[in-house]
């Protein structure tokens, strides 16, 4: 059951001149969060903004009696509202909804966890890294960016024993290029006996490219989208995914409810 | 302290009611509303068959509102009978449900469906989406086509019937009597005022249904006026909106000549608004000891504009 809290910024952390990690006092989302959820963030009072934005849940911090006292979001750049949460200052509050919609499945033993991230697609892959590490699956971050000052928390990755595999696009941290280059070989190598889930989570391209290589190697891949949406609740049916139905035909899906995280292999990329 | 209001045969416990379009079928809210407490709401508008409607993206946010084309996807009035309806009677909703049609045929027979089915107070014929060419707007814009869909429905149905109109005519009183004349037992004003928005970097338009349907604060004032305008030339109630967002907004309404109020677009903001605008009403009902919200309703004073500065 989701709560609206006036979440305090407990920190504002800027990674680069366009991300930002902003940790807010939500402690019953924050008990409450899965893997691959989110939550919806206003950051300023008034209409100028209107409406809130959704945003992965990215990391559950917990106090010293470890109960989850906060979470934290990714955020990248691109507009009104993410201008004004890289800006927000500690103490400042944030109205926070959640949390909101459908989490990962999370996989047990032997089924490794190869998770595909691009930008701030990162953002679902803390937690999930964290529930699959907690269950000793073992767990690969397939990880671009435009650049490497834009690869964010490869020690927390490294620390929790993921294997990381990275990409830019001007080649400045790992393979240049695309991430689901060194997926697609990956998957070619392994023994076809080997199961494997994937998830993925990034741009829609990155997105729909995984979804192929994922079905031409005929591995099961989820992927959590991202749409425009106007209320994260399946009031206003603006954030709709295209995917087959059980009747095989054309259905828009509203990605909140039924998402964000959706199984690749039903949604219609176009 | 008398919240409630009557809309021809139907008492609302209180004037609020949930926007169509704005709130689903009801059931998505009900972990984060108790649906009983509303005094209505409206649901997304039915067609006889199901609709998959635009594709995404299907809204973009404008300054102090936003535009929409969502095409009114819908799962059809049959589904929604067999799959929607029990809950919202187990939670003792009271549902008002929207409308559609392409043919006039089509209207008269969804309306008969929720006629037969246990739990629909009040029908509202959705004359007014701009985003779909054969949505009902080509009932909406012409006066006689008004007329001809509310009393075609009339002869089938024993609930009350509200057609909500567009703000997108010239003259909205005259859509308004039409109604009346044709046997309607209110009206819903305003759907939301044909816009577009424009990504000056691509030259391409900022929602794939290239128009949409503007909503929000930004076209409160427009919408007050149209209900203020209504008020004037109809005696049966009006269910006014566009743009509310606090118990201030809906007053406003109500004392245009609203007998009761709908929220949508807030609602997309604040899903926990209802109890808020309820006490905000109440507040201000006992702050000029007015005992029935009801004794608000059209009480604007047009007489002398008071020059003073108030809430500046």
């Amino acid at each position: 059951m989701p709560v609206d809290v006036a979440a305090e910024i407990i920190a504002n952390r800027a990674l680069s001149a366009d991300y930002n990690v902003v940790a807010l006092a939500a402690p019953a989302i924050a008990a409450a969060a899965a893997p691959g959820q989110f939550v919806m963030l206003k950051a300023n009072a008034g209409f100028d903004p209107l409406l809130r934005r959704p945003f992965s849940i990215f990391e559950i911090l917990c106090d010293s009696g470890r109960r989850p006292s906060a979470l934290t979001i990714l955020s990248k750049r691109i507009g009104p509202a993410t201008n004004l949460l890289y800006d927000a200052r500690a103490g400042e509050r944030i109205a926070c909804l959640g949390p909101l919609g459908r989490p990962f499945t999370i996989v047990d033993p032997p089924v490794e966890g190869w998770m595909v991230a691009g930008g701030v697609g990162l953002a679902p892959f803390v937690t999930l890294a964290e529930s699959l590490r907690a269950r000793r699956v073992k767990t690969t971050l397939f990880y671009g960016a435009r650049r490497a000052a834009d690869l964010f928390y490869l020690d927390f990755f490294r620390a929790l024993g993921v294997e990381l595999v990275l990409t830019t696009e001007d080649g400045s941290a790992g393979e240049t290029g695309r991430v689901v280059s060194p997926l697609d070989r990956r998957l070619a190598a392994l023994d076809r006996q080997a199961p494997v889930m994937l998830y993925a989570c990034g741009p829609e391209a990155m997105l729909a490219a995984t979804a192929r290589v994922a079905a031409r190697h005929q591995r099961p891949c989820q992927v959590s989208v991202e749409r425009i949406m106007g209320c994260g609740l399946g009031g206003c049916y603006s954030c709709v995914v295209p995917m087959r139905g059980e009747d095989g035909g054309r259905h828009h899906v509203r990605s909140c409810i039924a998402g964000p995280v959706l199984a690749a292999d039903r949604i219609l990329w176009e | 302290m008398d919240l409630s209001v009557r809309i021809g045969s139907l008492t609302l416990k209180n004037p609020l009611i949930a926007a169509s379009g704005c709130f689903g079928y009801g059931v998505e809210y009900a972990d984060v509303v108790d649906l009983s407490s509303l005094g209505a709401i409206a649901v997304k508008g039915l067609f006889l068959s199901e609709r998959e409607g635009h594709v995404a993206p299907r809204i973009v946010e404008t300054p102090a509102g936003m535009l929409n084309a969502i095409g009114l996807q819908g799962i059809g009035v049959h589904r929604f009978v067999s799959e929607k309806l029990p809950e919202l009677r187990a939670r003792h909703a009271t549902v008002i449900v929207n409308v559609c049609g392409t043919t006039l045929d089509e209207y008269v027979e969804v309306s008969r469906i929720l006629s037969d089915a246990e739990g629909v107070a009040a029908i509202e014929l959705n004359i007014s989406c701009p985003n779909i060419k054969e949505g009902g707007i080509q009932f909406g814009c012409s006066l006689s086509g008004t007329y001809n869909v509310v009393s075609a429905v009339r002869t089938v149905t024993s609930l009350p019937v509200i057609p909500k109109l567009t703000p997108n005519v010239t003259d909205v009183a005259s859509f308004a009597r039409a109604a009346e004349e044709a046997g309607a037992d209110a009206v819903s004003l305003v759907n939301t005022f044909l816009a577009m928005v424009i990504d000056v970097e691509t030259r391409r338009p900022k929602i794939s249904n290239i128009v949409g349907g503007l909503s929000g604060p930004a076209i409160r004032p427009i919408a007050v006026r149209m209900v203020y305008e209504c008020r004037q030339t109809v005696s049966i109630p009006i269910l006014g909106m566009g743009g509310i967002a606090d118990a201030r907004d809906a007053l406003e309404f109500m004392i245009a000549g609203a007998t009761a109020v709908q929220v949508g677009t807030a609602n997309f903001v604040d899903p926990f608004i209802w109890t808020k605008l309820v006490d905000g009403i109440r507040d201000y009902l006992q702050r000029h000891e007015i005992a029935r919200v009801s004794d608000l309703i059209g009480t604007v004073e047009t007489g002398a504009v008071a020059t003073e500065r108030s809430g500046v």
